[in-house]
Formats: C-alpha cells, structure tokens, sequence
C-alpha cells in the first residue's frame, strides 16, 4: 500500500484498533561509552536510563535505552540538542546522528492495541510496562516499540519496511475488528 | 520455539529476535602473515561440528544488537547458558549441574 508520509492522520481504523501516521520529528542516535555517560546527561539535560528499554523525559527531550551503549532521542528542539552535544564533543567524545527521516511512526491505539501487536510481534507484549519501550521485530523488520499505556503505543518503522508493515496492521485491524463485535 | 536469554537485555526472548553467528571462542591468530597456511586453515574453516553442548556466538540483532556467547546442545536444541562476550567460557560440568 502506499502511505502519503506528508500528511498524518488515521490509516486504519475499527472497533478493536486504530492505526495513525504522526507527524514528522525529530529522532537522534546516540553512542556514548560509561566514562562520557554523565557528561553527556548533563549536556542533554536529563539522565541516560541503563536498562534496555527503560525511558526518561525531561525539558523537551523524551529517550529510550535500545542497548548497552545505543539511546533513540526525540526532541521538540533539535538544533539545542546538536548545539548541546557538540559543545562537550572534545571532552566526551560520543556520536549523535539525525535519523529523523529513516523511520516513520505510527501510533496504535484501541482495545485490541496489544494483540494487533501480536500478529507480527514474536514478544509477550505484556512483558512490556507501560512507560517503557523495546527495539523488537515485526513480521522480519527492526522496529521500536514505545508503550504508553495498556492500549497505546508508539512504533516506528523504516521508511522502506512500512508499506508492508502497516498493510498488515490494516488487515489485523479489520480482522479483529470483526471479531471483536460480536 | 526457542526462547534465549539475552545477558545484555536480561531477557529471555524468542529465537525470532536473534541471529546465530558461528562458533565462540575463535581466536584470530595475532599477527597473520606469520601464520602458516595450515594454521590460517585451521581459524578460517575447522570448527568442531560438536554433537552436544556447543560453544556458539549469538546476536540480539533486533534487540541491543549485542554479540554474545552461548552454550546450546545441538541435538536437544537446548540453551544450557548465555555469557557477554569477553567473559570465560563457562565449566561444562557446573552448567551441565546447574541445568538439571
Ligand atoms: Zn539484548
């Protein structure tokens, strides 16, 4: 299917879910080791979580730990976050790359937001709390998954991956839409 | 399927999330040129095809994207333990205890 990346709004929607393209934002990569850590933290202004999957928001920045050493940033202000980075850079020498266009997100929200999820998910959603997020698979492709609440959650998906992805989310959608009315 | 416990994430995960990437504790010789051809065969080719517990590297590529190192009985299919990479290879017998 094609999805006109321009324009967010509901892709899908039934009873048991809804699917929607977000806006465009602004996402960054971040690698840093344990010794540039803190400073780091500092100079983003709120502290790097440790555990995979583990998430923290502060002063417009919103980060998920993917990894060890790996971190997704979102941010409402994107040149204070490169300005902020690049000024420690000689002392804590990191790398922070804009991946804003490599993925497209998508918001599913709805009663049967989690068992959508299942159907290309190989995880236990539920092992998943609210708050957190996880870099997982999806039917074959690399996605991040942040959950909001029970019923809602973030995924994003790259750009090449998509169509396929949210193809399925539609028939999952009507599928268990027309389940679930009965 | 398989379920495998990734020692980064401290997760035991499906297979799905994982990629196998041959056998652990290989080391390249440290200065090749040195090497003669039979030991540089040795560390491109001969690995130990074991019929049991198998010391084997294994990636969480759609997870933390770490390499790590297992211990998995190839006829049971059986994870006996999963170490970060770097750390010593585990003693079989304990591991063989432990998993009991
Ligand atoms: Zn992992």
């Amino acid at each position: 299917m094609t999805i006109d990346t321009l324009t967010p709004g509901v892709i899908a929607q039934t009873s048991a879910a809804t699917v929607s393209l977000l806006p465009l934002l602004a996402r960054f990569s971040l690698r840093v080791g344990e010794t540039e850590r803190a400073a780091l933290a500092k100079a983003i202004g709120l502290d790097l979580p440790l555990k995979t999957g583990a998430r923290a928001k502060a002063g417009g920045v919103e980060v998920l730990c993917l990894g060890p050493d790996e971190w997704v940033l979102i941010t409402d202000d994107a040149p204070r976050l490169r300005d902020a980075c690049a000024g420690i850079q000689r002392q804590a020498p990191h790398s922070l790359v804009e991946i804003s266009d490599r993925e497209l997100s998508f918001l599913i929200e709805g009663p049967k937001a989690a068992e959508l999820l299942t159907l290309g998910c190989p995880r236990n959603i539920d092992r998943i709390a609210d708050g957190e997020g996880r870099r997982t698979v999806f039917d074959g492709a690399t996605v991040i998954l942040w959950r909001d609440g029970a019923n809602r959650f973030r995924f994003d998906v790259s750009r090449s991956f998509a169509p396929h992805i949210v193809a399925l989310l539609e028939t999952g959608c009507a599928e268990l839409g027309a389940e679930y009315s009965d | 399927m398989l379920l495998i416990h990734c020692p980064y994430c401290d997760e035991t995960l499906p297979e799905l999330e994982f990629t196998y990437a041959g056998e652990a504790h290989i080391a390249r010789p440290a200065n090749p040129s040195e090497a003669s051809d039979e030991d540089w065969e040795k560390f491109l080719f001969i690995r130990t095809n074991a019929r049991g517990p198998h010391f084997e590297r294994w990636r969480h590529i759609h997870g933390c994207g770490r390499f790590f190192n297992a211990l998995r009985d190839t006829v049971s299919d059986k994870f006996l333990a999963t170490y970060r990479a770097g750390a010593p290879r585990p003693d079989l017998d304990s591991v063989k205890k432990a998993a009991e």
